[in-house]
């Protein structure tokens, strides 16, 4: 009889001796890869899309015209496929980290405006009329209303995002050939379960730290 | 109030105040900044002439858009396969919605014994982390590539969102009626039956809804990376095997207008969901 403590350790001996966890550096390096992308990706789409919403939004809006011309150019990036952006960005780029980078950002951003208008329509009408009320500008009205009110939903909006494209970047390299998509492509022609496994277990593992974190963080600031 | 409002500088008043969470966020907001700003340097690149690429893909762009046209199907088929696509996703919807039902009655808090829900919960928080794409190819290894994988990779992703969005409307439902069909001796199908369907029938289909038309732009994505078939699979093969980007414009722009009409449907019931709580 083998004691529940030998029997992990054997597990683990069991496991450190396959062919699949050999190659994990391999699979953290493209994981790697694909994280600081989809980071990437959402926080410079979350800038364009505050100015964007900014603009868009019904309580913010300079001007009624531009802020349906805004709302619809969201809506077209964010409605076209993402496969639909990779696919064309491959044949200018190639097998290359930016396409996979402009693809997420193309849809991330189309995305993130929709949500931020959201936001900032239901948080601070109260808060840009008073300060309408007392005569301030444009930029104090932004600065010290809007933002202020909305940032906490906002955050949380990107962390979601993040979370979220960590899994479309899985989507996108599989068709760029880039990142850990393309790992899973390459090990799944070639019919090794085995990393088919890693692989993905190595992705949950990635996607519950970033929600336990997010998790974390909205606690607080909200 | 006892504390005076401390005076930093001179005529500036300290308006807001620094507790634990403008702490974090600024925290956050700033480590983000950074990673943007560190973050190309971590990536590895391989030698790519911008100048070039950028131009091309402008003009790629161009004939996309611009210049949309049908050269290797006709616009029945494309209509045709806009249809496949969307069955796919109402499969994959209505299924998944219905075993949903009976895992969200089984971990709504007020209706189901504590340990059964932390499980079921806890399988869903998995079912999710895994991209969609992973599950469907999984499939594909049993089940072959083409529409039954893809139907029960997107049915799996959304049996976790639903019955989390529906255990959600049930936990909301007024505690008085349970207890009072209990008190007057109705068993837990009688209670399901008689208050919680009826009371949340509304909220699981509008949850429903706005589920399909997440899976209608999953049901593209698979077609194209897990030839699973539709207007998704049409794209693929316009732009990797014939490089037809006049083509790929105008399926772009086909699946485009499915895509906005359904999420017009989607923002008026997602208004009359906010309306009615």
């Amino acid at each position: 009889m083998m004691t529940a403590r030998q029997t992990w350790t054997k597990l683990l001996i069991e496991v450190g001796e396959t062919e699949a966890f050999g190659n994990l550096s391999t699979v953290l390096e493209k994981l790697v890869e694909t994280i600081v992308l989809s980071i990437l990706a959402t926080t410079t789409a979350a800038f364009c899309a505050l100015f964007c919403a900014m603009l868009g939004s019904r309580t913010t809006q300079i001007n009624a015209w531009l802020g349906f011309i805004v709302r619809m150019i969201a809506s077209f990036f964010r409605n076209v496929p993402v496969v639909a952006w990779a696919l064309v960005l491959v044949i200018s780029f190639g097998h290359h980290v930016i396409t996979g980078y402009f693809a997420l950002f193309f849809s991330t951003f189309g995305l993130l405006v929709r949500m931020f208008i959201d936001t900032i329509d239901e948080a601070s009408s109260d808060g840009v009329e008073a300060l309408n009320g007392v005569g301030a500008t444009y930029l104090q009205m932004v600065f010290k209303g809007v933002l202020p009110e909305t940032l906490p939903q906002l955050l949380s909006w990107i962390f979601y995002m993040i979370e979220t494209n960590i899994r479309s970047a899985t989507l996108v390299g599989l068709l760029t050939g880039t990142g850990i998509g393309y790992l899973f492509d390459f090990y799944y022609k070639q019919l090794n379960y085995e990393m088919l496994g890693l692989i993905t277990f190595v992705i949950v593992v990635v996607v519950f730290l970033i929600e336990w974190m997010s998790n974390r963080v909205r606690r607080i600031i909200s | 109030m006892t504390q005076a409002t401390p005076i930093r500088k001179a005529g500036k008043i300290q308006v807001t105040q620094r507790t634990k969470a403008t702490q974090t966020m600024q925290l956050i907001l700033w480590s983000l900044v950074l990673f943007t700003l560190i973050g190309p340097f971590l990536l590895n690149y391989e030698v790519i002439d911008v100048r070039a690429a950028v131009s091309m893909t402008l003009e790629n762009l161009q004939m996309m858009f611009l210049q949309p046209a049908l050269h290797q199907i006709t616009f029945s088929t494309a209509l045709f396969q806009i249809v496949v696509t969307l069955a796919l996703a109402f499969l994959a919807t209505i299924l998944g919605a219905i075993m949903s039902f009976f895992l969200a009655i089984c971990s709504a808090k007020n209706l189901a014994p504590k340990g059964i829900a932390n499980v079921i919960i806890a399988c869903n928080s998995f079912v999710r982390a895994v991209p969609t794409v992973l599950w469907v190819l999984i499939f594909a290894i049993v089940a072959g590539l083409g529409s039954v994988a893809c139907i029960l990779g997107m049915m799996l992703h959304t049996i976790a969102y639903l019955t989390k969005a529906y255990a959600e409307s049930f936990e909301e439902l007024d505690d008085g009626v349970l207890e009072a069909l209990r008190a007057s001796g109705a068993s837990w199908w009688h209670t399901i039956i008689h208050a919680v369907v009826p009371q949340s029938f509304s909220y699981m289909v509008s949850w429903t809804f706005l589920r399909f038309e997440t899976n209608y732009g999953v049901a593209v994505a698979m077609g194209a990376a897990a030839a699973a078939g539709g207007i998704g699979f049409e794209l693929f093969m316009a732009s990797s095997f014939y490089y037809d980007l006049h083509e790929v414009g105008m399926i772009t722009y086909c699946a485009l207008v499915v895509a906005m009409l359904l999420e017009g449907i989607a923002l008026l019931i997602k208004k009359r969901l906010y309306t009615a709580r």
